[in-house]
């Protein structure tokens, strides 16, 4: 194992060991935090009980389609908007401005609109997202050589073929950026929508639990949220980082 | 060596005035016939418009005025099949393996898989790079990647072959051995080969024809036979008439290289 995944892990363990004692000492009462051992007890008893699977489902179903759409819609538009200077230059102001704008202020007119189901959440997400991955991707484009622009060219290759087989694929480890940001842009949409103004959802039983003092659920699905979202941003991490090594970038 | 492979007619390129700046008139009238299976080079000082002159006869850019052809036919606005071009600059991709790179060269090939998998085999082992063929361009010297770039334009079996300053990144004895590879892909593929390149010495021993530009905007203002057997090699060098071609070249040049450093001074 490398020298700095032993501090890595060394590190959260350490963390994890203080907030133990901390807990057990009573520096943070059991009312406020109970300690992380009791929460891991209380995650597996959770997920063994099986009775916050479909909310849990119905979260997850949400995020990925958040982050299909914003991923998707995202890739599609920066590669569109990389060939339409004009048009990339009217927008720019928008994009440098775009998160200063509070998504979540929009929720309760976009439940007027769509109603209470997930079509909200979903939306949310996708806005949260969709302005990083279009950043990122035109990111990428920039840095595409013009020399394999002219190769394709000489291939013959029309702008379709061209965005499919060189510049996409050249700008492959900005692209997984983007899927990274787009994933933790999901997940705070679709969550922090929940947790607001829903009716289900993981988001909906943490806020419930919090509201009723019932720490052996809100803390379990925390730890849950956290799980996966460091997962599939391993994954991500995993396969940037292989991408830049056969560039000789890393 | 006789019909006219590529024919530049009148040809002029000018490039319109960017924001705040001024038109730029690049190249040209040029006038030029460059015959079938011939090894032709271009010199020229530095800004004189030879990448420009290549750009235009692979279809890149189109001419401002005159008229390009190749094989008789007029070169539009799409790139004429039967080209390839070798740029200066790495223009491997890095995601692909050497195959995968040399493969992409046949993209557009009408080609049963069998045949298109024999070409890739002949390329790679034309270029030496056969023990390299999984390896990623990252792994690979930087004359290496100049091989890669080459072996997946010859895969297409090109009628003519553009190669702009294609060892211009590379070191002297490097520059001289792949100087002598090319001179066997020529005698093996029999394209005509145009070559841009700002080393006299390197235009000297590859060409058979050698065409010195003026000062931007750039015209032919000398033309150069060489006369040298069509097996020929490096060592090519080291007879008196390399030197005397080495010197008409530089002495035609000189005047157009001051010319343009004058320039460069008064622009500063």
């Amino acid at each position: 194992m490398r020298r700095v995944r032993i501090y890595q892990i060394s590190v959260i363990a350490g963390l994890v060991l203080l907030l133990e004692a901390l807990c057990l000492a009573g520096v943070i009462d059991k009312i406020t935090m109970p300690p992380p051992h009791r929460i891991a007890i209380d995650f597996v008893k959770l997920l063994l009980a099986g009775k916050l699977y479909r909310e849990i489902g119905k979260s997850l179903a949400n995020v990925l389609l958040a982050f299909a759409l914003a991923y998707s819609i995202g890739i599609v538009t920066g590669t569109v908007l990389h060939g339409y200077k004009t048009a990339r230059e009217t927008l720019d102001p928008l994009f440098a401005t775009y998160y200063a704008i509070p998504v979540f202020a929009f929720y309760p007119l976009f439940i007027v609109i769509f109603g209470l189901g997930d079509g909200p959440q979903v939306l949310i997400g996708f806005l949260l997202g969709v302005v990083a991955v279009i950043v990122t991707t035109l990111n990428g484009l920039d840095r595409v050589p013009g020399v394999l622009r002219k190769t394709a060219s000489i291939c013959r290759m029309g702008a379709f073929e061209t965005a499919m087989h060189v510049t996409l694929p050249f700008c492959a480890p900005y692209l997984l950026t983007a899927a990274k940001l787009a994933l933790a842009y999901a997940f705070i949409g679709v969550i922090g929508s929940e947790f607001i103004m829903a009716r289900s959802g993981m988001g909906y039983e943490i806020g419930y639990a919090y509201t009723n003092f019932d720490n052996a659920t809100m803390y379990p699905l925390i730890l849950l949220i956290l799980l996966l979202s460091i997962v599939m941003n391993g994954v991500l991490t995993h396969w940037e980082k292989v991408l830049l090594a056969r560039r000789g970038q890393r | 060596m006789t019909s006219a492979h590529v024919a530049l007619k009148s040809v002029s390129k000018r490039f319109p005035a960017s924001a705040g700046g001024q038109a730029v008139h690049a190249l040209g009238p040029i006038d030029l016939s460059i015959r079938e299976g011939e090894f032709f080079a271009v010199v020229g000082p530095s800004g004189c418009g030879k990448s420009t002159l290549l750009e235009l006869i692979a279809g890149l850019t189109p001419a401002s005025e005159g008229r390009i052809e190749f094989e008789g036919r007029a070169i539009g606005n799409e790139i004429p099949d039967g080209i390839g071009v070798v740029f200066q600059e790495d223009a491997s991709f890095p995601w692909l393996s050497v195959r995968e790179n040399v493969e992409f060269g046949l993209r557009k090939a009408a080609l049963a898989p069998d045949e298109k998998s024999r070409r890739v085999h002949d390329a790679i082992a034309m270029m030496g790079l056969g023990e390299f063929s999984r390896s990623y361009p990252v792994q690979l010297s930087g004359g290496m990647r100049q091989r890669v770039c080459i072996a997946r334009t010859l895969v297409a079996k090109p009628r003519l072959l553009l190669l702009d300053e294609p060892f211009g990144a590379l070191d002297q004895q490097t520059r001289l051995l792949m100087g002598d590879e090319v001179l066997r892909l020529w005698r093996e593929i029999g394209a005509t080969v145009f070559l841009i390149t700002h080393a006299l010495d390197e235009a000297a021993m590859l060409a058979d024809r050698i065409a010195v530009m003026s000062a931007r905007p750039g015209t032919v203002i000398d033309m150069v036979e060489t006369n040298w057997p069509r097996d020929r090699d490096s060592r090519i060098v080291e007879r008196e008439e390399f030197g005397a071609i080495t010197s008409r070249l530089w002495k035609t040049l000189r005047e157009e290289s001051m010319k343009t450093m004058g320039r460069m001074g008064a622009a500063a």
